[in-house]
């Protein structure tokens, strides 16, 4: 056993909040009030190493593992969840790393951590959401290529991606339903795929967010990911359990950097006479959310360094999700409670905060979903 | 990083938890409906090696840490809280071990592996619970002695310890607080000393609990602790850090106990023709119940961890204690809950875990002062 980071851990944590530090405040609110993608802060952050910190050194990045990359998202959610998701642009490469072809890991990967692409993966559909089986949109298979037809719902970097994997149905004729379909790699430039980015969200706006529609997207049979048709359910349960970790690891750090504004405010802010921080009620409020992130932090921390060294753990890996999740949006709300009106007002960026961190609780699998998991490792079915 | 436990760690946790599962559930109930200390089960804990397993092996330990020391307790209090208290027959001994001088050590560590004495610590007071600076158990120097005069309140072990760490005054004339108190064994059969024990406790009543009297209680000057006055309150601080991951592992372990107990008989119960475990408002609750176990015992080993490698950290251990004391009852409590009215009549074991699991929000530091602890990391003084 050995709780303490590596000191390359510490200088990789070190080293992003830092960098958000010093970028994300210039550019947060306007990001978040015109609900535009952060492109200028998404290429430094390229330049510097922090993006697809995972891939592999064979294709271009420094083969560090999740568990690295899901501190960066902490420190990044730390300073500014919005922002922040920046780390996002390569999301879907875990499917091309993990079970992509050599040619397709070759293609693809290198232009991620060099900032000369941005990914994305379309799971959700207007009617699937978390009952993921249930994905509709078709891939019919041709001579050389595939037809792809439907529409997909919440996409993340839908709108700004250059490609993106899409779970589709290839074999509806499969007996078992998890066998059924295939992810497949579309690139943006392809005839009848459109996108419409989504506005009005309630957080994180600097994240792009698109509904996607395919016509009878042709793509060719080699942008399967894999060899094997019907493998497309299975490979994205491996991927969740690396994006959860991440997602989880945003729930921590969203947590982490309200309540040090909390405990900053609490020492300033003088009513009766005295700082807020000297009252007991507010003292007990700041004990109990520095607990909350300590343990969501300490499953965050132990998922994420099984994911690297071979024992997933999806249950564990569920947990940390949803309760992660909980106590950013059980902490936030506690923060802006501790600073009152000025909390309430946008222009503090603690208001921003409470919108942010709702999403925790359902991007890449809604704590319900989670909770299921959970209780099906525990029960047996 | 590494989240494993070592395969050391792994072998003590399952010989704690088969030890546990073959003797405790024979006789737990008996025990908490007598309030009555096991002793032959302490007897056989020490043959086998599960008493003070972090004192070192010059004084008739195993040489372990603390965290060993905790994932031990885990596994005793996951099987029953009350007769898992057997590990705390060591209770204060960490003191001596720390502060003690070599004649301290070899006097009183080696008889409490070999189950030849058992030990306590008095610290509160009627007067002076959670503001243990109030306390006013005195000892006054005469000649080569102390005089102990006092009263100690809630004091585990206090009716079968044959020497009980005491927290004394001993420089009221310090002119800072922190430096007026000293920790002096005392042994039991001094003349002056009483004990009564206390009935009626809500749970872990196979764990005793006792008043003590100290009257013109006369302790040689080398049984004061470190044999340096003064030092009293920094050692109690470091006994708290300690005895507080020991704290949240009860928790864990109240915590851990309750779930499997929740989890067997949700998938036997049957209602409205399937297992109560088919319903998702139950499997949700098992969800949540089997996260928070998750968290805390992450919280604890982390907490203890530290301990062993020289880093104490006194926020992260209040975090620990707090939650895992919160969670043990909040588990316990849904465990009852989904045992319906079995689970509220002693045949079920849960009624007696529900009780049992109280005690960890209230001993070793209330909830309430280990916020205060951690409030107190964050903000500073103010």
């Amino acid at each position: 056993m050995d709780f303490e980071l590596t000191s390359e851990q510490k200088d990789i944590k070190k080293a992003a909040r830092e960098f958000a530090e010093g970028m994300f405040p210039e550019v947060a609110e306007e990001c978040d009030l015109h609900e535009t993608f952060p492109r200028a802060l998404w290429k430094k952050a390229c330049d510097l190493g922090f993006i697809g910190v995972y891939i592999d050194e064979a294709y271009g990045g420094p083969g560090l593992g999740f568990l690295e990359h899901a501190f960066i998202a902490e420190e990044f959610a730390r300073v500014d969840a919005g922002c922040g998701t920046i780390i996002h642009t390569t999301l879907g490469s875990e499917f091309i790393l993990l079970f992509g072809r050599e040619e397709q890991k070759r293609e693809y990967l290198p232009l991620l951590p060099k900032g000369e692409a941005i990914m994305g993966m379309a799971i959700t559909e207007p009617d699937a959401g978390s009952d993921v089986a249930s994905v509709s949109t078709v891939a019919r298979r041709m001579k050389d290529h595939y037809v792809i037809s439907g529409n997909k719902m919440f996409i993340t970097n839908g709108s700004i991606a250059d490609f993106l994997v899409i779970l589709c149905l290839t074999n509806e004729n499969e007996e078992v339903k998890p066998k059924r379909h295939s992810a497949l790699i579309v690139e943006k430039s392809r005839k009848g795929f459109e996108t419409s980015q989504l506005k009005r969200k309630l957080g994180m706006r600097a994240s792009d967010t698109a509904e996607l529609h395919f016509s009878d997207v042709e793509v060719p049979l080699q942008n399967l990911v894999g060899e094997k048709e019907g493998e497309g359910f299975h490979q994205l349960m491996a991927v969740f359990n690396r994006t959860r970790v991440t997602v989880a690891f945003q729930g921590v750090g969203i947590a982490q950097g309200g309540l040090e504004k909390a405990i900053q405010y609490s020492k300033q802010r003088k009513q009766f006479g005295r700082p807020l921080g000297s009252f007991q009620g507010i003292q007990f409020k700041l004990a109990e959310m520095a607990s909350l992130v300590e343990a969501a932090r300490a499953l965050c921390y132990q998922a994420g360094w099984m994911v690297d060294h071979g024992k997933i753990d999806p249950k564990l890996i569920s947990m940390a999700k949803w309760f992660s999740g909980e106590a950013a949006v059980k902490v936030i709300d506690e923060v802006v409670q501790i600073h009152g009106g000025y909390g309430y007002l946008g222009e503090y960026g603690i208001e921003r905060l409470y919108r942010d961190a709702k999403l925790v609780e359902i991007v890449e699998g809604t704590k319900e979903i989670e909770k299921l998991i959970i209780a099906r490792e525990i029960l047996g079915r | 990083m590494d989240f494993e436990l070592t395969n050391r760690q792994k072998q003590i946790c399952r010989a704690a938890r088969e030890f546990a599962e073959g003797e405790f559930p024979g006789i737990a109930r008996e025990y908490d409906r007598r309030e009555e200390f096991p002793r032959d089960l302490w007897k056989k804990a020490c043959e086998l090696g599960f008493i003070g397993v972090f004192i070192k092996k010059e004084y008739g330990g195993l040489g372990l840490g603390f965290l060993e020391f905790a994932m031990v307790m885990e596994e005793f209090w996951r099987v029953d809280p009350g007769c898992g208290n057997i590990l705390l027959t060591a209770f204060g001994s960490e003191l001596i071990q720390l502060y003690g001088t070599e004649e301290q050590k070899k006097r009183y560590l080696p008889p409490l592996t070999r189950g030849e004495a058992i030990m306590g610590a008095a610290i509160t007071e009627p007067d002076a619970g959670s503001d243990i600076l109030s306390i006013l158990t005195a000892a006054r120097k005469d000649g080569n002695d102390y005089v102990i005069n006092g009263s100690k309140q809630f004091i585990t072990n206090g009716s079968i310890a044959s020497h009980i760490v005491v927290f004394c005054l001993t420089h009221t004339e310090a002119e800072s607080r922190l430096k007026r108190f000293g920790t002096i064994v005392v042994e039991t059969d001094r003349p002056g000393f009483g004990a009564i024990k206390l009935t009626g406790k809500l749970g872990i009543r196979a764990s005793d609990t006792a008043e003590i009297r100290l009257s013109e209680v006369r302790v040689p000057k080398e049984n004061l602790i470190g044999g340096k006055e003064g030092e009293g309150f920094p050692q109690i601080m470091q006994l708290f850090n300690i005895n507080r991951v020991i704290a949240a592992s009860q928790g864990v372990g109240v915590a851990q106990g309750a779930l499997e107990k929740a989890i067997k008989h949700v998938k036997e119960r049957k209602q409205f023709g399937q297992p109560i475990g088919a319903f998702q408002a139950v499997q949700f609750k098992i969800a949540e119940m089997a996260t928070w176990v998750e968290a805390t015992r992450a919280l604890t080993y982390k907490a203890g961890w530290m301990i062993d490698h020289g880093k104490a950290d006194p926020k992260l251990i209040s975090i620990a204690k707090y939650l895992a004391g919160e969670i043990g009852v909040k588990v316990a409590n849904e465990a009852l809950q989904l045992h319906g009215g079995y689970g509220y009549i002693a045949d079920y074991d849960i009624e007696r875990f529900y009780r049992d699991a109280k005690i960890v929000e209230i001993y070793e530091g209330t909830k309430e002062i280990e916020k205060n602890t951690i409030a107190r990391e964050l903000l500073g003084r103010l």
